[in-house]
């Protein structure tokens, strides 16, 4: 029997029992399908974060208070505990040195903002002008907070698109005078909309000079104090420079942390691909069951076909032709289950991004190989039993069953 | 040199504890070219003898010549090849691949040997034409009469032109006139060379056979020739129905 003629006949023998077929692609499919959905959202909420912390710009360095003993990043590194102060003449100090080119210093709190009667709660961050090019936030119109000493409080703020909108409307918000907590900042600027990074988004914020914040919020100290470097070579010996000044001034001790970009989206790079992996090892096991699927399938057109397979028998079938043929109509059926499953996670990963627009949800192409290869092997591996019980049948006994 | 020498052939079954004997001690000698129906009671063993003259079953002692080979100590694959080439079978429930048409039924043992499509298409198109199915060509066997089919099962048996035709009572699931025509059809492979053997347990069908083996709790009791023409054999009903 030619390889032609195996195909079109295990094509028709899958074909004549459409309803076992359909359920049979329908099993494989959603195995595969949950494989390529899972780890589309899995990879997607790693390219998110990725993506959200490339919004920091690059050769970016991060002080935070207090110590991280293992050097690496891990959740506390977020928690600002404050063992002693950052100020902003630490911030200062680091401008001077000659690898930093941007420092921005940053104190953060929340407070109520109202103009013309409208009152809302906001988030402020008590920032320096360099705080828009390390971000790479834009203006959209007016001005960004006026490079100056960061101890003076000028009673300046540059607000967000949201804010703006929903306090001026239609008007005109530059030069407007608003209040923030008991302070009366007359508005210089309004940020561009959907800047984002870090889980703070810029169209919310109200941004004023460091001083300001410090005054309103009663503090001395500081959230973080962010650092662009002159290039990216310069990160490593920077963060060396930095950490000497930093400590330096507080008389050799160590109680601040210095982390890099790369490390924490490493890590969270880390985190979330085994993530992905895990997912996708949990949705292959349904490839697992399907393939037990296929296996009972084919025993089940094995017993179906007895006669069918004993006639071909005696019209000279080799065992070997059998074989190929009940090992070929697995295969169509997983392949079949294979593709449909391909076409239907892809549609899945599309209806997660257009649900969720700002998650990247594409399934990596390792998981849809691996996910279409398995189920494949499977459905071949588990199709073997069935036919060689097939090719091995008694031609006499399986002419006699009708 | 006969084309089918059987020698001292047993077949056993054993169910159980019991041993059934299909087959005791069967020597026979068939022609090319003969016409014989194997007749006898229910459970004698002629399937049993056809099945193992077909090569879909072994003896559990004995020879089989085929042509001048011992095929029985062929291995499973050589004697598929010798059933692809040699053997024509016919059955009694027809045995037709339902969701395929009369045409692809009937291409069945050239595609299993290997033949291209081309030549298949030529040889399939012309034997449904000699069988007066070429209208039926493209209809499932659920489309057609049974003698339609039974037709189609022997266009497919003999499509591959071997030397030996097996018919295991192949009129058994048609009415008279249909059988007939079906009787009529097998004599008329017969006529043009082929050997034919037929189990049947209609006396009338039997009785038209040039040879009659009458057979009885696995032995062949009875080997009757006889020398006149088929036609007269036809004409002169030897039972009555
Ligand atoms: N696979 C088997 N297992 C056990 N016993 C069997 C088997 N096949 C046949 N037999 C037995 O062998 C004997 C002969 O059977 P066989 O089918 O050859 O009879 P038969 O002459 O064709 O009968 P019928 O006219 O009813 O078709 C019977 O007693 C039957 O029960
Ligand atoms: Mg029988």
């Amino acid at each position: 029997m030619s390889p032609a003629d195996t195909l079109r006949f295990a094509t028709r023998a899958a074909l004549g029992y459409p309803l076992r077929t359909a359920l049979m692609v329908l099993a494989m499919s959603i195995g595969v399908a949950a494989v390529v959905m899972l780890t589309a959202l899995g990879d997607g909420a790693r390219r998110y974060v990725v993506e959200e912390f490339s919004a920091l710009g690059a050769n970016l360095l991060i002080v935070l208070p207090g110590r991280n003993e293992t050097g690496g990043v891990n959740p506390g590194s977020f928690v600002s505990s404050t063992p002693r102060d950052l100020t902003t003449s630490d911030a200062a100090a680091l401008l001077r040195l000659a690898l930093v080119q941007r420092v921005a210093p940053l104190a953060v709190g929340n407070s109520e903002i109202s103009f013309g009667g409208r009152l809302r709660e906001v988030m402020v961050v008590g920032t320096s002008a360099d705080y828009v090019d390390i971000r790479g936030f834009g203006v959209a119109s007016g001005q960004f907070l006026p490079p100056e000493d960061f101890g003076r409080a000028s009673a300046v703020a540059v607000i967000g698109e949201t804010i703006r909108a929903e306090l001026f409307g239609n008007q005109n918000a530059i030069g407007r005078m608003i209040r923030l907590g008991d302070r009366r900042l007359r508005v210089i600027g309004v940020m561009s909309p959907a800047g984002r990074g870090l889980g703070m988004n810029s169209d919310e914020l109200v941004l004023v000079p460091v001083a300001t914040a410090q005054a309103m919020f009663n503090t001395n100290s500081l959230f973080r104090i962010m650092i662009e470097t002159r290039g990216r070579d310069a990160l490593v010996p920077a963060q060396a420079q930095v950490e000497a000044l930093l400590r330096a001034r507080r008389d050799g001790e160590l109680d601040f942390t210095v982390i890099t970009q790369d490390a924490v989206l490493g890590t969270f790079d880390r985190i979330l691909s085994a993530l992905t992996l895990g997912v996708a090892g949990i949705a292959a096991i349904s490839l697992a069951v399907a393939g037990i699927l296929v296996m009972n399938v084919m025993l089940v057109a094995v017993t179906q076909r007895t006669g069918e397979i004993g006639l071909l028998k005696a019209l000279g079938a080799s065992a070997r032709a059998i074989r190929l043929a009940f090992l070929t109509e697995a295969a169509l059926l997983s392949l079949a289950g294979a593709l449909s499953g391909f076409v239907l996670g892809h549609a899945g990963a599309w209806v997660i991004r257009l649900v969720f627009p700002a998650l990247p949800a594409w399934p990596p192409s390792w998981a849809v190989i691996a996910a279409v290869g398995t189920a494949l092997v499977t459905g071949l591996l588990f199709g073997v039993m069935p036919a060689r019980r097939a090719a091995n049948l008694d031609p006499v006994q399986a002419l006699m069953k009708r | 040199m006969a084309q089918i020498e059987l020698e001292g052939i047993n077949r056993v079954f054993t169910l159980g504890d019991s041993e059934v004997h299909a087959l005791c001690e069967v020597a026979l000698s068939i022609e090319a070219g003969e016409y014989v129906a194997v007749m006898g009671p229910s459970g004698s063993g002629k399937s049993t003898l056809l099945n193992l003259l077909g090569l879909l079953d072994r003896p559990n002692s004995g020879h089989y010549r085929l042509e001048g080979r011992d095929v029985t100590t062929l291995s499973a694959d050589e004697q598929a090849a010798v059933r692809s080439a040699r053997i024509g079978f016919v059955f009694q429930s027809f045995h037709l691949v339902p969701r395929l048409t009369a045409v692809e039924n009937v291409a069945l043992p050239l595609m299993l040997a290997g033949v291209s499509a081309s030549e298949r298409g030529a040889r399939v198109s012309q034997a449904l034409k000699d069988f007066g199915l070429a209208s039926r060509a493209h209809h499932r066997p659920e489309e057609l009469s049974g003698g339609q089919r039974q037709r189609v099962a022997i266009a497919r048996a003999t499509i591959m032109r071997p030397a030996l035709l097996l018919a295991d009572e192949p009129t058994g699931n048609l009415d008279r006139a249909t059988g007939q025509e079906v009787t009529a059809l097998l004599e008329d492979l017969n006529a043009a060379g082929m050997t034919l053997i037929v189990v049947t347990h209609d006396p009338s069908m039997g009785a038209r056979a040039r040879r009659r083996l009458l057979m009885e709790d696995g032995f062949i009791r009875q080997d009757v020739r006889k020398p006149a023409s088929p036609s007269l054999a036809a004409d002169q009903p030897q039972t009555a129905p």
